[in-house]
């Protein structure tokens, strides 16, 4: 900052500039951390308003989902989302959100920042719930008639919710370092 | 590499906004993040899958391109972030940042405000040019050794929290599922590692005689202070030259001669970092972490040299 600051000390005297001791931060409103800032907490912190409930997430996947998902969402050109559970101890582990994310509040977030693909944060965010209901009960973990919303959203308990271990900055226990 | 395509982003309208634990949520445009006093250094960049191939049951055909080539080495100018945490005003209990770029997924990852305080910058420029378009432009975040994933490209948003957000990309993606079904998260530096790049299996050995080994040796811990080379396998080892300069967080070439006596050979590479650790076998990674784990694979790699001089990557 000295010779930043001595430079605008020069430009002061010639033109009567201001001074910047401090940085050159100008205030950010919460308009425009909104327009930025998307990303959905666990605990529900973040999430817009609106609810759906799996039937009309059915019809949104049907339109916006199923061509790269599959019909019951076993993936096709991309992941497989439904079905895994109890694999992942085994040689074959298949890694869906429902056998594996932990956070039930990562399938909003990451649903309505992303996609569709083509299209993302192009659907209303009653689809997006919607659409995450109808993808939490395919999987087994919320009833065909639950409405999820950013009330009950996150307390919705995913089966591999304990399934994971924080590494950093050391790998714990029994992961220790291996030399 | 990116997970949402190229955004085209007009620089005269991008914002990096800080918002979340601080005393003064600030905004700054790219002309503003201009005017600070930048750094410059050079790191590696490495994706955690990189080698993620060498976790299967069998050796690959493929050559180092395929199999180490989700890494790479420049030098970065920017302004710390820590620069402008400070000037926001970080408040107590405040222990992680979540980073939001702007592409199309608005791609999103925790970081540990730790790291992010020591050395992690929001880069402008790279090997003295502007940011590419897909490197970032015309900011990104950088975090020296951390998975290249976490070097949010387009970085609009850095939010300061007391938690990480469970992003799909730190759940989903780039975790380390372990043989009991367990998975470990947020490992992210990337560990002290190094590869033979010549001889290869790119190119046979054409006749007995003395040829140069080397290769690069990086760790995401600091710098790289030891590179052994072993011909037998791993049953002894020489210690090679480090070419300077050598620095932390960075790619560092090794080299040493070796004479081959036209019989076969294992030409091995181990590395050993700052911190003291020593880049394991590949059955020590395994027999700890398991095969299927997909990310952070650096164990010792292994070039098969035939009696006809062909060289393969085999397991050793």
């Amino acid at each position: 900052m000295y010779m930043r600051n001595c430079l605008l000390f020069v430009a002061l005297a010639i033109a009567s500039g201001t001074v910047h001791a401090q940085g050159f931060g100008t205030p950010a409103t919460a308009e425009d951390i909104e327009q930025v800032f998307l990303t959905v907490m666990p605990d529900g912190e973040n999430l817009p308003e609106g609810a759906g409930n799996a039937e009309e997430g059915k019809v949104a996947y049907e339109v916006h989902c199923v061509a790269c998902h599959g019909a019951e969402g076993e993936g096709t050109l991309a992941n497989k989302l439904v079905g895994g559970r109890g694999t992942l101890d085994s040689d074959a582990p298949v890694k869906t959100l429902g056998s594996y994310w932990p956070a039930a509040t990562t399938v909003f977030n990451y649903v309505r920042r992303s996609m569709p693909y083509t299209a993302p944060m192009s659907l209303t965010n009653d689809e997006y719930y919607a659409i995450t209901a109808y993808l939490l009960n395919k999987n087994d973990i919320i009833a065909a008639d639950a409405v999820i919303d950013r009330e009950s959203l996150p307390k919705v308990v995913m089966p591999n919710a304990d399934g994971f271990i924080n590494a950093y900055p050391d790998i714990p226990g029994e992961y220790d370092y291996v030399e | 590499m990116n997970h949402h395509g190229i955004p085209d982003i007009d620089p005269d309208q991008h914002e990096l906004v800080i918002h979340g634990m601080v005393d003064r949520p600030l905004k700054f445009s790219v002309a503003q993040l201009e005017n600070y006093q930048t750094e410059t250094r050079a790191h590696f960049l490495e994706c955690s899958g990189n080698s993620g191939r060498l976790w299967a049951p069998e050796p690959t055909p493929a050559t180092l391109d395929i199999t180490h080539g989700l890494l790479s080495g420049s030098e970065w100018t920017g302004v710390p972030v820590a620069t402008l945490l400070d000037e926001a005003g970080v408040q107590k209990g405040a222990s992680w940042i979540i980073a939001e770029g702007g592409d199309s997924g608005s791609m999103s990852r925790s970081v540990p405000l730790d790291a992010v305080m020591r050395d992690s910058m929001i880069a402008l420029y790279q090997n003295g040019e502007r940011l590419r378009p897909g490197q970032g432009y015309p900011i990104r975040l950088l975090n020296p050794g951390q998975e290249g994933n976490t070097n949010v490209k387009w970085v609009r948003s850095i939010r300061v929290t007391d938690r990480p957000a469970m992003t799909r990309f730190e759940t989903s993606t780039y975790t380390d599922l372990m043989p009991d079904g367990k998975a470990l998260q947020f490992s992210l530096d990337m560990e002290v590692k190094s590869v033979i790049t010549r001889p290869s299996n790119a190119n046979a050995l054409p006749q007995p005689g003395i040829y140069e080994v080397t290769g690069i040796a990086w760790s995401g811990e600091g710098k790289i202070v030891r590179v052994e080379v072993s011909a037998d396998g791993g049953k002894t080892w020489a210690e090679a030259a480090l070419q300077e300069p050598v620095q932390s967080k960075m790619l560092t070439r090794f080299r040493i001669p070796w004479e081959w006596s036209g019989g076969p050979a294992v030409l091995q590479s181990r590395a050993i970092d700052e911190t003291g650790r020593v880049q394991p076998t590949r059955e020590a990674l395994i027999a700890a972490r398991g095969a299927k784990g997909r990310y952070h694979f650096n164990g010792i790699h292994s070039w098969g040299i035939s009696e006809d001089g062909s060289v393969a990557h085999v397991y050793a």
